[in-house]
């Protein structure tokens, strides 16, 4: 018997340190290329060329990440990232808020105010959030151009309010569609009216649906490229596009240092949010598979 | 005593129409009109600029005639095959790991999910320099004493594609494996007490009934890779920018090199037309299923 | 305190009729339960009256004021819901508040209201919390402090008792009664449990399929229902509803019953009409009489046969199973009279015997 229950529990902690195993191997191979990614970018450029890629910089040094901050060159201007990081928060900060403030109005009136022809109007924006962009691309350019708007950062604020209000809406209406009807009721017969209930009673339930269609909206349209490569050229271009610009440059002696310290720049704005509020980001990715 | 509906209660009575209407607006322009448009293009003879005419499917046989459509039609499938078979695989089996009352559950989690909060562009850049044959992996282990050791696919016209499916994985498996998490967390525990009171072991236990009721889920993710799958541009351009050559050429890539940079607008709206049916095909049934499901739950 | 007439009233979604002509008045200091299963259109008449959803066709007069086309607010009435709909992000002064704010109350009114509502109803030292920090029936209070303090015509009730706990929705029964008795307002109360109906109202409307069957004080519908619907939904176990016979016997009319053995069970002095007498004469009927109409007979004394099947005791009295008339019937009996698989003679209560017809299953009197 004793023997019996010392080999149980030895295949169990056999079992245990293999699962252990197995998920500490994931984690450093997902943790693989950042390390690289940050690492290069601390190294002068002569010791990468001297071979060493996975290992420490033996000297770090930040003249990468001060020449991809001011000097690197996006085609023939040589600023850095730094004009083209400030046109994205420009972008990003409108967009996010209009998308979310859209989207938690339209979710209120889908589930609390429901319309004959909702259920449609719901499944036509729904469609939206899994539009290839490429089908709307060319209107879209016409569009802008038409408006003025083309290769502005106001017109990049525009398109990603458009396409971001399927998202919101689906994050709101869902949400919203959790906390019972009696309670609009309820506040009609107090004599609140239709904004009154939104801004007193719904936006402050809706919180932690708030946090996380920002962060969704804002790690969207932050990471964004498609737009910003077909909408914006040069000088106005979002920090995606110019780090593309960056790393493609072919004269001279490829900067590797450069490059990673640059996708570094570029992606610390969501890495940072996702650090802090990961659990609504999590929140934000299943939402489009998980119904309300 | 008769009261009539004051004006502002009838003012009230349509007022979340009128809130709604601009958004539908947009929705319909942005979205369907938008579409209609892009259309049209794909049935006149536009090559620079907009031409309202109308040449039929003339830009649809011109587009299935481009040998450079061909491979990217078929780059799209090996890529979407492989990507989702190993995304679903590696997602499935990092959720499983993570529920067995994993310690630090929470920080594992957050290390598989956080390739899922950068940009494409930043991606495709780690792998461009972590799979560069010259500094690279390949010299890593070539150092390590493996001289002929070689992983230069991203150079090789015929492999290279399979880089972009490593990249693709790395970025979107802890997606997948979010959603089977949350599957495995909405299932009764009770089901894997019964189990193993019939004697059946964890393995066999997951094989047999906890999978298979993951079904939703798998439908979910599927679904929802195919869709990455086939809008993935930017991962491409960062990476290979289409090449070597054309061999990583994809729908998206087409579209765009069409579109804005050879001139080709017809034929880049008819190539955009296929990636939006294929999406829709693929969609509209799922959206129409998960809808309907919610309207019988209630 | 108001009157409240329903004047055939009628609510329609596209084709789907969900009240057809319902007509109810009420006089001032009524508490109108409306009765009936999930679906009878109860709610929707509820909503109605709050003017939450638009009448179809007919009217609703509150006081004689027809309030068709006034909205919720401009009704003088409260409501209280199934789920209490207390605003999750504010507390319970702020709840109670919020509709006082709306209609431009000063502050010290509204601090002098909520204090007075509080101490009605015992929850001073709730005031300060979030809805989230409240049990059910702290939540119920709360509920029905906020519609307090609006001072309403009319006192609108939604399943306020559903998601309590057996003993609590007793305590909390007894207590709305009590506000009724303390405030004399007009109250229209909805529930599916016949037990509320009963002893809280003051005049019940039994509904079924968007159509009042039975509008009475609760005594009335429980003693004499309109109809075999009726019959069975209020009150429990339900009336049994027994296929028999009307015969004209030697002293007068008597109802005939099968017994399961084969045989006849005969009693006499039923009461009923001599227009019934004579129409029904020789025909079947169908014959409702409640488990408590049945007592172990005294000899002598006339009595069905009852071959007793199962006997449950429920502790006050016991409840005995047996076949009559072809289905299964229950008789509510003294403790320890009754054993299973013995045959017992049970005397019937005759006046409180209530026919219906086998067609159209309404009561024949």
């Amino acid at each position: 018997m004793a023997s019996e229950y010392g080999s149980a529990a030895r295949s169990r902690m056999i079992g245990r340190a293999f699962i252990y195993g197995s998920l500490v191997l994931l984690a450093a191979l997902y943790l693989m290329p950042l390390w690289v990614m940050i690492t290069t970018s601390l190294k002068s450029l002569d010791e990468i060329y001297g071979g060493s890629f996975i290992g420490l910089p033996q000297a770090v040094t930040f003249e990468a990440w001060g020449k991809a901050w001011s000097q690197a060159c996006i085609g023939t201007a040589c600023t850095g990232l730094k004009p083209y990081f400030i046109n994205s928060l420009m972008m990003v900060v409108p967009a996010v808020l209009l998308s979310t403030g859209i989207g938690a109005l339209n979710g209120y009136v889908l589930t609390k105010w429901r319309f004959r022809g909702a259920n449609l109007v719901f499944g036509l924006i729904l469609f939206g959030c899994f539009l290839p962009f490429q089908a709307v691309l060319l209107p879209m350019a016409q569009v802008l151009g038409k408006l003025g708007l083309s290769g502005t950062i106001p017109g990049l604020v525009l398109v990603h309010t458009v396409y971001g209000i399927c998202f919101t809406t689906l994050f709101f209406r869902n949400y919203f569609v959790t906390i019972p009807d009696e309670l609009t009721k309820a506040a009609q017969i107090d004599g609140a009216g239709f904004f009154r209930i939104f801004f007193s009673i719904m936006l402050p339930a809706a919180l932690p649906i708030m946090v996380v269609s920002c962060i969704w909206q804002f790690t969207q349209i932050w990471n964004d490229f498609l737009f910003g490569v077909s909408f914006t050229a040069g000088e106005s271009s979002p920090v995606t596009v110019a780090l593309n610009n960056v790393v493609n440059v072919t004269m001279g002696r490829k900067q590797y240092n450069v490059d990673m310290a640059a996708a570094m720049i570029a992606a610390l704005p969501t890495l940072v949010v996702y650090v802090v509020a990961g659990r609504y980001f999590v929140r934000g990715l299943t939402a489009g598979a998980v119904k309300g | 005593m008769t009261r009539k509906k004051s004006f502002s209660d009838r003012l009230a009575d349509w007022l979340p129409r009128l809130v709604m209407a601009p958004s539908l607006l947009v929705i319909l322009v942005g979205v369907y009109l938008f579409i209609a448009w892009t259309g049209w293009i794909s049935l006149s003879s536009s090559r620079m600029v907009p031409q309202y005419d109308f040449v039929g499917l003339e830009q649809y046989y011109r587009l299935w005639a481009t040998p450079r459509w061909h491979t990217a039609v078929a780059n799209l499938f090996i890529f979407s095959a492989l990507f989702l078979a190993v995304t679903i695989g590696v997602g499935l089996v990092m959720a499983i790991l993570l529920d067995q009352n994993i310690r630090a559950e929470g920080a594992l989690r957050a290390v598989y999910l956080y390739p899922m909060a950068l940009s494409f562009i930043v991606t495709g850049t780690a792998w461009k320099w972590i799979l560069n044959p010259d500094l690279g992996i390949q010299k890593v282990v070539n150092g390590l004493g493996w001289e002929s050791f070689v992983f230069n696919w991203i150079t090789q016209p015929k492999f290279a594609i399979y880089t972009i499916v490593i990249a693709a994985v790395w970025q979107s498996s802890g997606f997948a494996m979010a959603i089977f998490l949350a599957g495995l967390r909405g299932i009764d525990n009770s089901v894997i007490k019964a189990a193993q009171i019939e004697g059946a072991t964890l393995p066999r236990i997951y094989a047999s009934i906890i999978v298979p009721m993951l079904r939703p889920a798998f439908l979910s993710v599927t679904v929802l890779l195919s869709y990455i799958a086939i809008k993935n541009f930017d991962l491409v351009l960062a990476m290979t920018n289409g090449g070597p050559g054309n061999a990583t050429e994809v729908p998206s890539t087409f579209m765009f090199s069409a579109t804005f940079r050879r001139n080709q607008m017809g034929v880049g709206a008819a190539s955009a037309m296929m990636m939006l049916m294929t999406v829709a095909a693929i969609i509209i049934p799922y959206l129409y299923s998960e809808l309907k499901e919610s309207r019988d739950g209630q | 305190m108001a009157t409240l007439e329903i004047d055939r009233v009628r609510k329609a979604y596209g084709n789907m009729e969900v009240l057809k002509e319902v007509s109810i008045s009420i006089g001032s200091g009524d508490f109108l339960v409306l009765l009936g299963p999930s679906g009878c259109g109860k709610s929707t008449l509820l909503n109605m009256i709050a003017g939450l959803e638009g009448i179809t066709a007919g009217q609703i007069r509150i006081d004689g004021d027809v309030v068709n086309d006034l909205s919720p607010k401009d009704r003088d009435i409260a409501m209280v819901f199934q789920s209490y709909a207390l605003y999750p992000t504010m507390t319970v002064r702020q709840n109670i508040e919020f509709g006082m704010k709306i209609r431009g109350v000063p502050p010290a009114e509204r601090d002098k209201a909520t204090r007075e509502a509080a101490e009605l109803l015992q929850m001073a030292h709730l005031l300060d919390r979030r809805p989230s920090q409240l049990s059910g029936g702290q939540r119920q209070r709360v509920a029905m402090g906020r519609a307090l303090v609006r001072h309403p015509k009319l006192f609108l009730f939604d399943e306020p008792l559903s998601n309590l706990d057996a003993k609590l929705r007793v305590d909390m029964r007894t207590e709305i009664k009590r506000l009724h008795q303390r405030l004399g307002t007009t109250i229209v109360y909805v529930t599916h449990d016949q037990i509320e109906a009963m002893t809280l109202a003051t005049r019940v409307a039994v509904m079924k399929d968007g159509i009042v069957q039975h509008l009475d004080e609760p005594q009335v519908v429980y003693d004499r229902p309109a109809n075999v619907y009726v019959a069975r939904f209020v009150g429990s176990p339900a009336m049994n509803i027994i296929p028999g016979r009307l015969i004209e016997g030697a002293a007068g009319p008597e109802l005939e019953m099968d017994q399961p053995d084969g045989g006849k069970s005969r009693i006499s002095g039923v009461a009923v009409s001599e227009d019934a007498r004579r129409q029904y004469a020789g025909k079947p009927v169908l014959v409702g009489i409640r488990p408590e109409g049945f007592s172990v007979a005294e000899p002598g004394q006339q009595a069905v046969q009852a071959a007793i099947e199962v006997v449950e005791p429920t502790g006050p009295d016991t409840l005995a199973m047996f076949t009559l008339g072809g289905v299964e019937v229950i008789a509510r009996l003294a403790p320890r009279t009754a054993h299973a698989g013995q045959t017992a003679r049970l005397a019937v209560e005759m006046a409180k015997v209530v026919l219906f017809d086998p067609q159209t299953e309404i009561r024949i009197d």
